[in-house]
């Protein structure tokens, strides 16, 4: 299986509110609100750490599920996001002058 | 010999949310009919912020539901919708517009402007009704249908109304302030021109029976995003709309009120 190395857009406004992330496309205003668990993801997209690792140190040490469920459920979000434009995805570690800053 | 005089100037100052913007026409009757369509509004002895030309121009068949294109190069932006094109350059202060004889164009040409410099200052127009009860402000939001202008038809008379159709929300110190907009709803009526600071913002619903419900802070920002004016799409500028709707969610309370169209529903309005 390939790494697969995530990083939050530049083109986002976020914003954390409560337990809860809201999300916004700069580009056409797209509106999404992360919860608890997509939202530690989300924190964690640094395009560096590759994301079975943000799993495993993250989601798994934080919520109780088990590593390959973790991981299934976190490449369809990442995926869902990536779909969206706001999140980027690569094999490669991603160069920071692509990463939103993290807020 | 023949002496060419060139047509009398005209200044109309409208001012709203307390930025006056200085409009000029050649034409009285223009003139006249934007004292009128502005009236407790005009006539602002504020020095004015912008100043526009506004060139006349003959009628023609337009589209009244075409969509208005925002745009900025180099600094300078340009407003256009069927029925009119503006120019505006906010260094120098200075924009111009083309348009028929009639106040929806400039009506237009005042929301986007104020919306544009609102955003940079934490600020925004609110698609909602707003009204002012013993010197507090308080905010109905909902789309068309959501009962802004049921809601301001049935306030008692304590209640000042501000408007039925457009909020104008400045950020003041810690809280909010919300500003009379002469930008009429259905009621036809312009709003007072006074403000006051914001208690609370309502999400309309109706409903068989009046409560009011909280909502969740990221319910209350996606509304709230839903409803705000905003015509730009320079990215810049829509993050600095969303940091304001946060902000906002952050300092004024937001309740989902649903209502039945009667007039007890102010009672909860306190």
């Amino acid at each position: 299986m390939n790494a697969k190395y995530i990083a939050r857009s530049s083109a986002i406004a976020a914003r954390r509110l409560g337990d809860e992330m809201i999300v916004m496309s700069a580009l056409d205003s797209t509106l999404f609100t992360l919860n608890e668990v997509a939202t530690a993801i989300w924190q964690a997209a640094d395009g560096r750490t590759p994301l079975a690792d943000i799993v495993r140190r993250t989601v798994c040490r934080e919520f109780d599920v088990t590593p390959e469920l973790a991981y299934r459920d976190a490449e369809a979000l990442v995926d869902d996001l990536a779909g969206h434009g706001i999140l980027l995805v690569s094999e490669e570690p991603i160069p920071s002058g692509l990463v939103q800053e993290r807020r | 010999m023949v002496q060419l005089t060139a047509p009398a100037s005209h200044a109309v100052p409208v001012e709203v949310g307390g930025m006056t913007v200085l409009l000029r026409t050649d034409d009285s009757d223009f003139a006249r009919m934007l004292q009128d369509r502005y009236v407790g509004f005009a006539g602002s002895p504020i020095p004015p912020a912008f100043e526009f030309d506004v060139e006349l121009a003959a009628p023609r068949g337009v589209d009244p539901d075409a969509d208005v294109e925002v745009r900025c190069e180099h600094g300078r932006w340009s407003f256009c919708r069927g029925d009119f094109h503006a120019d505006w350059d906010p260094r120098t202060r200075r924009g111009r517009i083309r348009q028929t004889a009639n106040p929806y164009s400039i009506d237009a040409v005042l929301r986007i402007v104020h919306t544009l410099v609102l955003a940079r200052e934490g600020g925004f127009l609110l698609h909602s009704a707003s009204a002012m009860r013993d010197g507090r402000a308080f905010l109905f939001s909902g789309l068309s249908g959501a009962g802004k202008t049921t809601i301001s038809r049935l306030a008692p008379p304590d209640v000042t109304l501000l408007t039925d159709e457009v909020s104008y929300v400045r950020r003041a110190g810690e809280g909010y302030r919300a500003f009379g907009t002469p930008f009429a709803g259905e009621l036809a009526r312009v709003g007072e021109n006074v403000s006051a600071p914001i208690t609370a913002l309502y999400l309309l619903d109706k409903g068989p029976a009046n409560r009011i419900d909280p909502v969740s802070t990221s319910e209350a920002t996606q509304r709230i995003m839903r409803n705000i004016l905003f015509f730009a799409e320079e990215p810049d500028l829509v993050r600095h709309v969303f940091e304001a709707a946060c902000e906002f969610v952050a300092r004024v309370p937001v309740y989902r009120l649903t209502f039945f169209p009667e007039e007890r529903v102010w009672e909860l309005i306190r």
